[in-house]
């Protein structure tokens, strides 16, 4: 694919409108059995992730151990969708989650910034599969986004997305760098059309992370495509999700603009390093109507 | 009696359609009655006390939700009008030599006791209206307080507000309010007439007369002179009596055109004043530039805000021939996410319909509608046992000439016409005797700005719809009336600038 930048046109997208449509579906009331259902989906759709540069083989056995089982006095809750780990870590990972249903994410394509060449990219790609990733995050070259040359990022998109082969593959548009809700709509469209398998809002490493607004927008693109051809991308917004409540949030947003079909940990992900004890927590106090110390949940 | 409404099913799935359904059902959510102490007989609230009705007669007030009746209220006669007028116009002397500060004083306090008691309020407005609580929780209750709180500024700054002529108030006002934002309606009328020294008879809508008699409460609490507000309760005959009675110098009324136009034959020739605002039948221009999914936002505001009992309700949807398509498929999967029901209930987008009567016109227009060859689509609507309900609906294919464009049905049905080019879509939104408001959807602001001075409509709101606030004068052109309410343009109702 190597489409240039003129090429490519996507709808407008009004600012105050979308803010205020995504604050809205952040006032539905969800109680008792809603409350403890969307819990469990929320549980079920998260990406549990460890992406520090002092990440080791320890840190990640932990967490696959929570990825699997979150809560030991709740055997019935869980596990995750998938650990999302360095390209460094998938072996470790992989290992760890064996004979588990939870999937390995990795992210790569000089994860954070995409600050690198090409070949390095797809080689990082390349080693992640190799090693048993099975969904690749990537991120988008927003230096080259913001140049104008979308058709770069789209071919680079497209070229990861062949390496990846049958793994899935995630397009990270670290929204908080793109400027507005009109450059993450074109950001959206130009991922998708380029092969993603999901569209993912950011890396975690920027202010802003992920936003009900900017989630929103790239529901719309979702559901635009979904219209034109009857493919259904996912979604993962990621980054800065902690409490049980914007998790909700994420899913109504999915819920009332997507429908349906996409409330599955095969369409819609959470990205998140410490949400999944807050989600535990309300769980358990859905349970026993009060809230347990903090010390009940093991921090990993 | 239950009535139950022939919907369309939800179409079978098929490749390209959304599912709006059991996957994650919202668990109720239901809004507590807890702060409610409602009284179980109401009488009018005249010269600073409850006053039975001369007439002894009383009528039930329903919760159209439920059917079920929530308290007794006096049903006004010639008498009981003329016994408030009479009050309105004994305390009408000192209160307008009160200095400005001193009312304003009055109207703040009545503006904070409003937000104290908001919760209660809500709730009774939605118990004895219909609507959502999120609506009356978030836009009518905050709304009327901060109606008064704006007010309340201008009491002692009237010399100010035209240009330092000088101004003196007009006696006593007869308002007349509807029942589709009972508490607001009560709070755009009372405030600026207050405000610049009037006294008031209040008619309330004979439908939702319990946050006018709550207000009165207030208003009694604040301790404002006996007599400056008073508060009849009752039916057309006693609104027509107040609006007949020589002892009001000023009528403001809100409702329909027809009894707008009665209003104007019966105030000929007299030498009193009169406000009209009336109804409505808004178009939303949507542009092929627009942004099409912020549209669709505004349009599903604009036409099911309140269950569609808005006077500006953008109530016909002008599109661009060229997006109809695509906009209609995203309006049609929207509309599938309203929820449908319980007024109390706190995920609840459109409630009950106000009345039996205004459900009944309802499906009478969208009945001729229909004959008329528009294509109906309807959301599915959730089986009520009891309770005026209508789901929200969208009329496709609607001609120009057909009743669905012409008339204001005010309910949750929007009709959609298409046009082609920028000329045509002013002209047919222009097409009507209504002028109260207009929407145009467009990512050129230069546009906006070119076809707001075009339209003829009150308000003209760009990429957005039903935006209000009590510094912005409200309004219509042609059969939706005259006079302006809001703004340092309200307070000339109730002035004569010398």
């Amino acid at each position: 694919m190597t489409t240039a930048a003129q090429e490519w046109s996507s709808p407008p997208v009004d600012r105050v409108m979308v803010e205020a449509r995504a604050a809205a579906l952040g006032c539905r009331s969800i109680k008792t059995d809603a409350k403890r259902v969307g819990l469990g989906l929320a549980i079920s759709m998260m990406d549990l992730t460890t992406l520090e540069g002092a990440d080791t083989q320890g840190k990640v056995l932990a967490l696959c151990r929570k990825a699997i089982q979150p809560d030991v006095r709740r055997p019935s809750v869980g596990p995750v969708a998938a650990v999302c780990v360095y390209p460094s870590l998938v072996r470790v990972a992989r290992a760890a989650l064996a004979g588990s249903p939870v999937r390995v994410a990795s992210v790569a394509t000089a994860f954070p910034s995409g600050q690198s060449a090409l070949e390095v990219k797809l080689e990082d790609t390349r080693r992640a599969v190799g090693d048993g990733a099975h969904e690749i995050d990537m991120v988008i070259d927003r230096g080259a986004f913001l140049s104008g040359e979308l058709g770069r990022v789209a071919d680079e998109i497209a070229q990861v997305k062949t390496v990846c082969g049958a793994a899935h593959l995630k397009v990270i548009l670290e929204t908080g760098e793109l400027g507005s809700y009109d450059n993450i709509r074109r950001a959206s469209d130009l991922a998708i059309a380029a092969g993603a398998d999901f569209i993912k809002t950011s890396t975690g490493k920027i202010e802003p992370a992920a936003t009900p607004a900017s989630t929103l927008v790239m529901l719309e693109a979702i559901r635009d495509h979904f219209f034109r051809t009857g493919i259904r991308i996912g979604m993962k917004p990621a980054g800065g999700v902690r409490t049980s409540k914007q998790a909700l949030h994420y899913l109504v947003l999915v819920k009332e603009t997507l429908g349906d079909d996409w409330l599955t940990p095969e369409l819609f992900r959470i990205g998140a390093s410490t949400l999944l004890n807050d989600v535990l927590m309300q769980l358990a106090k859905l349970e026993g109507g009060a809230y347990e110390a903090a010390e009940y949940f093991t921090r990993d | 009696m239950s009535i139950k409404l022939a919907t369309s099913q939800p179409p079978a799935p098929s490749r390209r359609e959304l599912r709006f359904g059991a996957a994650w059902p919202y668990s109720p959510a239901k809004e507590g009655t807890g702060p409610v102490r409602l009284r179980e007989r109401y009488e009018h609230f005249i010269g600073g006390e409850r006053r039975a009705p001369e007439g002894g007669v009383y009528y039930a007030t329903v919760s159209p939700a439920t059917e079920e009746p929530l308290a007794e209220v006096a049903r006004g006669d010639e008498a009981d009008v003329e016994r408030a007028v009479h009050a309105a116009r004994q305390a009408f002397e000192p209160w307008s030599r009160l200095p400005g500060l001193e009312r304003g004083k009055y109207l703040f306090r009545i503006a904070r006791a409003i937000q104290e008691r908001a919760r209660e309020l809500a709730i009774v407005e939605s118990m004895d209206g219909g609507k959502p609580i999120k609506e009356s929780r978030d836009f009518d209750v905050p709304q009327a307080a901060q109606t008064f709180f704006y007010y309340a500024g201008w009491a002692d700054k009237l010399t100010h507000a035209f240009h330092g002529r000088p101004v003196r108030p007009l006696g006593v006002a007869g308002q007349i309010i509807p029942w589709n934002f009972p508490l607001l309606m009560a709070a755009w009328k009372l405030a600026p007439a207050l405000a610049c020294g009037n006294t008031v008879v209040l008619k309330p809508a004979e439908t939702t007369p319990l946050t006018a008699l709550l207000l009165s409460e207030i208003i009694e609490a604040a301790e404002l002179p006996p007599g400056v507000v008073n508060v009849v309760t009752g039916f057309g005959d006693a609104g027509a009596a107040l609006v007949r009675h020589p002892g009001v110098d000023k009528v403001a009324f809100t409702g329909s055109t027809a009894v707008g136009k009665q209003i104007q034959k019966a105030l000929a020739g007299t030498r009193r004043r009169l406000t009209l605002e009336l109804g409505g039948k808004g178009a939303h221009l949507v542009f092929q530039d627009a942004p099409l999914d912020q549209a669709v936002e505004g349009v599903i505001q604009g036409i099911f805000f309140n269950q569609g009992h808005v006077c500006c309700a953008g109530s016909r949807l002008l599109v661009e021939e060229s997006i109809a398509d695509a906009l209609l498929v995203k309006l049609k999967a929207r509309i599938q996410t309203l929820n449908v029901g319980d007024p109390l209930d706190k995920n609840t987008d459109i409630g009950a319909i106000n009345s039996k009567e205004q459900l009944e016109r309802i499906q009478a227009l969208v009945a001729a509608g229909e004959a008329e060859g528009a294509e109906r689509y309807s959301a599915p609507l959730p089986v009520k046992e009891r309770g005026y309900f209508f789901p929200p609906t969208v009329f496709t294919r609607v001609a120009q000439s057909s009743r669905l464009a012409q008339e204001e049905i005010f309910g949750p049905v929007l009709s959609v016409l298409t046009f082609r080019t920028e000329s045509e879509a002013v002209e047919k939104a222009n097409n009507t005797f209504y002028g109260l408001s207009a929407g145009i959807w467009t990512n050129k602001s230069a546009r906006v700005f070119d076809l707001a001075g075009k339209l003829e409509a009150g308000v003209v709101w760009g990429n957005t719809y039903n935006q209000f606030d009590p510094s912005s004068p409200f309004g219509g052109y042609k059969e939706s009336g005259f006079g302006r309410e809001g703004g340092r343009q309200g307070l000339a109702s109730y002035l004569h600038v010398g």
